[in-house]
């Protein structure tokens, strides 16, 4: 009950009134809409989004979606709009760690796809899919500026670069220890080119 | 060892610090411009120094800063262009994660001269981290006074922020950038009107690359015409270079624009040559988006001059013979490299990139993709080199924004130079795949 058509996804109202941001997260909400004048508050749309969906567990639902549009005071269909162009915007539920590994010309070059392979098999997953522990969501990117340390994979807010079969286990090893969601947003990045 | 005036401090530690980077002479070129000089005379010099924007079309700057529209009473805006996602191309966050004051330096002296109070720096949402450290350097310089009201004790105010994309290489073009930092989907705009004229908000706008704009300090400080020395012809300066591929050293170059190709490629003080002693097959010069070159042409023009790396000499030739300087992202092919993958590497990721408002473009990148498909499972026929080659000529000149033809060129390219390849997968039915990863393991050289 509750659900109701929402773009061209279930939308439920009883679930949407349990999503808000915790206090932290409304703070630096506030903070990203200042930097812009006033009324022209959509502009913090796109970094909001990347508040959001660190704060919700990985992704955008319907209902942080509409969420997101009550904060910034503009149309649910507005935020769809964006959520649905860009790539970092997860519409559907991912693991906690998205590992994503460029394909493009310069790490492909350098092995990325013996790379992807390895993971694949590794992990027992195809790209796209989820471990069935809900930890690991591979994804393939295109370039992410780190060819010149290619092959690389990106999950949340860390490159891993010059990756290796072995670089790869260790990587995977400490995630799954640690058992957190990886987002964009994390402050705890140990990226150095 | 030619000159470097953008990363030349990059090793030093704590650089990103404002206080080293202060005592390594930072910030003087706000210092200078803010209490020396107006604002037409901060880019009379960039004008004086041939400056061309390093953000891939070569686009003069100062002239680009003379179109500004400044009407009474309306706000202006220099935005940065940190999207930085042309593949082959690290130069800018590079820079922005080693020196992010280098950055910060050049849009106060930037805006300034623009007169523009409120600036944005726009970066890709995967350099999420970057953001982070552009955002503690802004901080630690509002806290010491460069950034906020009356800079300097002037009545010259700026407020600089940081905004992040949310993964779209398409909010590279300048004018989709503009839509992405109003919280839209990344559309290209049609031109005219220009950002010059409505940009940010409808409101006048300058968007420059990240390297443009740190080299804004450098000019300031020397002079427009000493800037000009450096270089050869209309390619003045220095200029970022992202080498990556089948070299033994990878990484971030900063050359005076006119080192001769070869000498880049093979000298230890740059590339340091081919990885295992492999020979070099080819070399997509300024990013995905520029015609590949086979050896012979890329390190000497079809008059069989040496070529350098310049805006001109890498052009010599046009799109038959040469190619072309681009963003600065210098891919290395070795002799043991498909070049159709590699193409098909390119397709696919313009497919991915397209955003879909115009048919050639949505279309033609879905099909020369495909096709290209065909190929790497040994299903295409020679028919396939014919119709991938009509499709590419179709899309260049047809589309809202260029990158359209970016997708086009790398296909012309590939088929222009290396068709026999195209052609015996076609005839054999077959394509020979290599595993990169295994093979470079494999050290040869001692
Ligand atoms: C598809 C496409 C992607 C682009 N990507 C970038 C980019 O990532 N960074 C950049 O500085 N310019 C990029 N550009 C060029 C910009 O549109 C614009 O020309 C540039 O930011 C102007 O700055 P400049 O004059 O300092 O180079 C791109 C252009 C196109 C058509
Ligand atoms: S050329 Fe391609 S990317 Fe550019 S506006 Fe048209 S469809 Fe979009
Ligand atoms: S090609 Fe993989 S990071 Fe650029």
């Amino acid at each position: 009950m509750g659900a109701q058509v929402h773009g061209t996804q279930e939308f439920d109202a009883k679930k949407r009134a349990e999503v808000k941001f915790s206090d932290a997260a409304m703070e630096t909400v506030k903070t990203i809409i200042s930097r812009y004048p006033a009324g022209k508050q959509k502009s913090a749309l796109l970094p909001v989004l990347h508040v959001a969906q660190a704060e919700f567990g990985g992704w955008l639902s319907p209902e942080v979606m509409d969420y997101v549009a009550s904060v910034l005071n503009i149309k649910p269909i507005e935020v769809f709009e964006v959520a649905s162009f860009y790539t970092m915007y997860n519409l559907k539920p991912v693991g906690k760690c998205t590992l994503e590994i460029c394909q493009t010309s310069s790490c492909w070059l350098c092995g990325a796809e013996d790379i992807i392979k390895y993971i694949e098999k590794k992990l027992g997953i195809k790209v796209g899919e989820t471990t069935r522990d809900g930890m690991f969501t591979l994804k393939v990117a295109e370039c992410l500026g780190s060819c010149g340390t290619a092959p690389m994979m990106q999950c949340g807010a860390s490159f891993h670069e010059n990756l290796t079969y072995e670089k790869v286990d260790a990587i995977i090893e400490k995630y799954k220890s640690e058992g957190r969601l990886r987002s964009y947003t994390d402050l705890d990045y140990n990226n150095t080119l | 060892m030619g000159r470097k005036l953008l990363i030349h401090n990059d090793k030093v530690p704590g650089i990103h610090t404002l206080e080293v980077y202060r005592a390594h002479g930072g910030y003087a070129s706000v210092e200078k411009a803010l209490k020396t000089m107006t604002p037409d005379q901060v880019t009379d010099e960039v004008k004086k120094s041939g400056l061309r924007g390093r953000g891939g079309a070569g686009f003069p700057t100062g002239l680009k800063w003379s179109f500004l529209a400044k009407p009474e009473g309306v706000p202006r805006y220099l935005v940065c262009n940190a999207d930085e996602s042309e593949p082959g191309t690290f130069k800018d966050r590079y820079l922005m994660e080693k020196i992010p004051h280098a950055l910060i330096e050049g849009m106060i002296t930037s805006s300034y001269a623009l007169g523009a109070n409120t600036s944005y720096i726009y970066i890709r949402g995967e350099y999420f981290y970057v953001s982070r450290i552009l955002e503690q350097a802004i901080r630690e310089a509002y806290a010491a006074g460069w950034l906020g009201k009356n800079i300097l004790g002037t009545n010259y105010s700026l407020d600089l922020s940081v905004q992040v994309g949310g993964g779209a290489y398409i909010c590279g073009e300048e004018t989709a950038l503009l839509e992405s930092l109003e919280g839209k989907r990344g559309n290209p705009r049609i031109k005219p009107p220009f950002p010059a004229v409505a940009g940010l908000w409808g409101c006048p706008t300058v968007v420059n690359n990240v390297e443009t704009i740190a080299a804004v300090c450098p000019i300031v400080m020397m002079g427009g015409e000493e800037y000009a020395k450096i270089g050869i012809g209309k390619s003045t300066g220095t200029k970022l270079i992202s080498a990556s591929g089948h070299i033994n050293k990878p990484g971030v170059y900063e050359i005076e624009l006119g080192v001769p190709v070869e000498e880049f490629i093979y000298s230890e003080e740059y590339c340091g040559g081919i990885r295992n002693g492999k020979k070099l097959k080819a070399v997509v010069a300024g990013g995905s988006s520029v015609p590949i070159l086979p050896t012979e042409l890329i390190l000497k023009t079809a008059k069989g001059e040496p070529r350098l790396m310049t805006y001109e000499s890498l052009a010599d030739g046009g799109f038959q013979t040469g190619t072309m300087l681009g963003s600065g992202g210098f891919i290395v092919m070795d002799e043991d490299t498909s070049i159709v993958k590699n193409l098909f590497t390119f397709s696919r990721f313009y497919h991915h990139e397209s955003c879909g408002q115009c048919s050639p473009c949505r279309e033609g990148t879905g099909w020369m993709e495909k096709i290209l498909k065909k190929f790497l499972n040994g299903t295409a026929t020679e028919a396939d080199v014919d119709l991938l080659w009509d499709i590419q000529s179709k899309i260049e000149g047809k589309t809202i924004c260029p990158l359209g033809e970016a997708a086009a060129w790398p296909v012309a390219a590939a088929i222009r130079h290396f068709k026999h390849e195209f052609l015996e997968i076609a005839r054999n039915k077959k394509f020979n795949d290599v595993s990169h990863y295994e093979r470079l393991k494999k050290k040869t050289v001692a």
